[in-house]
């Protein structure tokens, strides 16, 4: 091989293999999903409310795990929900959850999860009626938990219950599901509140913690306390 | 080369200086001081504190270890910084050193006090480890405890999960909180476990770590000894947010404790209702409340039992 092709090959090979980096940097260690700002042009510690609309549903046909269990969050000015678990709400004011309960159900690991805590006056409602515990070993009675545990906060979402027929493409518009309302205060100090699911959701991974339960964009995220 | 390391080692030559006691007079007055400034100067605030037993036995060991090391450490910088000064390279010297092989004295010397240390060390190890409140102290001893302390300890569980503790209150009916409350003074058994992976229950302050296995109960012992916040850690890589799982218990006085206790078993009576029967670890498939759940739902698919990584598919 004379010199100018070897040296050709070598320069081929090196940017293959930069490439090869690259694209592993960019695509698995700096890769995250969005984070949708909640409570535009409302001040931090004016104690108003803001508005956040989640749904978890069975699937998410929207990835590259279509068979894993997985949160949405629905963006406050297109209304379009995104494959995220990362959103923002400025500090010190009230966050007023809704969350669209589309998946089936699970017996939690720890029943002691079934309580609800951290939100304003101790309950939240599902479906409008308020609950301060949801049994989820009562029969197929809770589908996943919205849970910051920095914050003390931990809701059971409802299940639509064993027999309905639950939503096959995500994110869900349409199907049998629970509403959980709820609202808690966001804290003062700004920083990242993690949250995550307490039900052993993540099928197909030892105990049911891999997977969904540890992967942003499916069952748990951050709240970015913005001040 | 200078004339220090003759064959008689630290020996004066004839007319020179004796190097050896020079370096011992140099060496004892800053071991003796750094040993008396760890001991009675840093010495008390030595981690982990002394907020219980097992966290002062900690500290004293510590400061044991310490008092041992320094003066070792004194002597080599001590050495070192002579050598730099008196036995340094002086120009048109080029001549080599004479050995110092076959010196009995300096050998005998190395080989007795090297035994001394070892054995003293094997000893004082092996007492540590056989002895009533010393054994295991702060470590989790597993299952079965090969010492208790003295007087009837407060039960309280530790159960890890990702990514948060819990404690039960086995005495106070059964009730499960996030808030780990102790009493002062009193003796407390932690059962420690885990219901996923494989945590470490880290109470710094009292000097208790003890490891959280899914299925095991891992018993650790102590006493609180000061009031105060005890930072809880999990102490074992285990998973996303491992780094957060943290918390931060109390050590009330005793009727503080009480009244919380009673308290706190009074509000989350209701919850305490629908938790499993206590026992000292936590195996999913075999409480009946969580089965009978499973029939009555119908539930076929997750079932919030130990999963085998290849199942459940999800329901």
């Amino acid at each position: 091989m004379s010199l100018p092709a070897r040296v050709g090959t070598l320069i081929v090979a090196f940017l293959a293999v930069a490439a090869g980096i690259a694209f592993l940097v960019v695509n698995y260690l700096l890769a995250s999903p969005s984070t949708v700002a909640f409570g535009a042009g409302v001040a931090p510690d004016s104690g108003r409310v803001v508005n956040v609309v989640m749904q978890e549903d069975p699937q998410n046909t929207v990835s590259t795990h279509p068979d894993w269990v997985s949160y949405f969050i629905q963006d406050p000015t297109t209304h379009q929900w995104l494959h995220t678990t990362l959103f923002s709400v400025p500090a010190g004011t009230r966050v007023h959850m809704t969350i669209f309960g589309y998946d089936g159900c699970t017996p939690l690991r720890n029943n002691f999860w079934s309580k609800v805590s951290g939100t304003i006056g101790g309950v939240a409602f599902e479906d409008g009626t308020p609950v301060s515990k949801i049994n989820s070993w009562d029969g197929c009675n809770v589908g996943h938990t919205f849970s910051i545990p920095s914050l003390d906060v931990n809701v059971p979402m409802g299940s639509p219950g064993l027999t309905a027929t639950l939503c096959s493409t995500s994110p869900c518009t349409s199907g049998p599901h629970k509403t959980m309302t709820f609202s808690f205060l966001a804290p003062r100090t700004a920083g990242d509140y993690f949250w995550q699911c307490r039900v052993p959701c993540g099928g197909g991974f030892i105990d049911g913690f891999g997977g969904p339960m540890q992967t942003f964009g499916f069952m748990t995220g951050n709240m970015v306390v913005v001040s | 080369m200078a004339a220090a390391t003759t064959g008689e080692g630290f020996q004066p030559q004839a007319g020179g200086p004796n190097h050896g006691l020079r370096i011992f007079l140099i060496w004892l007055p800053i071991a003796v001081a750094a040993d008396l400034l760890l001991y009675i100067v840093y010495g008390p605030h030595m981690p982990p504190g002394r907020m219980s037993t097992s966290a002062a036995s900690q500290q004293f060991d510590i400061k044991i270890m310490s008092v041992l090391a320094a003066p070792v450490m004194a002597f080599v910088l001590v050495y070192a910084g002579y050598a730099l000064i008196v036995w340094r390279h002086r120009s048109g010297d080029n001549e080599d050193g004479p050995p110092i092989h076959g010196h009995a004295r300096i050998q005998a010397t190395w080989i007795t006090i090297s035994a001394v240390i070892v054995l003293f060390l094997a000893g004082f190890g092996t007492y540590e480890l056989a002895s009533p409140g010393f054994a295991g102290a702060g470590a989790g001893e597993g299952p079965s405890a090969i010492w208790r302390p003295t007087g009837t300890e407060l039960q309280v569980q530790v159960i890890a999960q990702q990514w948060r503790f819990t404690y039960r209150y086995p005495q106070f009916g059964g009730f499960e909180t996030t808030a780990l409350v102790l009493p002062l003074g009193k003796p407390v058994q932690f059962n420690v476990t885990s219901l996923d992976v494989i945590h470490s229950f880290w109470a710094y302050q009292l000097g208790v770590k003890a490891d959280a296995n899914p299925g095991v109960n891992n018993i650790a012992f102590t006493t609180p000894t000061q009031t105060g916040l005890v930072t809880v850690r999990c102490a074992e890589l285990c998973g996303l947010w491992h780094g957060a799982m943290f918390d931060y218990g109390r050590v009330v006085s005793v009727a503080r404790f009480v009244a919380w206790a009673t308290t706190t078993e009074r509000r989350l009576a209701s919850v305490t209702a629908i938790l499993p029967p206590y026992a000292t670890s936590y195996d999913p498939t075999v409480i009946p409340q969580l089965n009978k759940a499973l029939i009555k739902g119908g539930i076929t698919g997750a079932n919030g039992f130990y999963y085998p990584p290849n199942d459940p598919a999800q329901p």
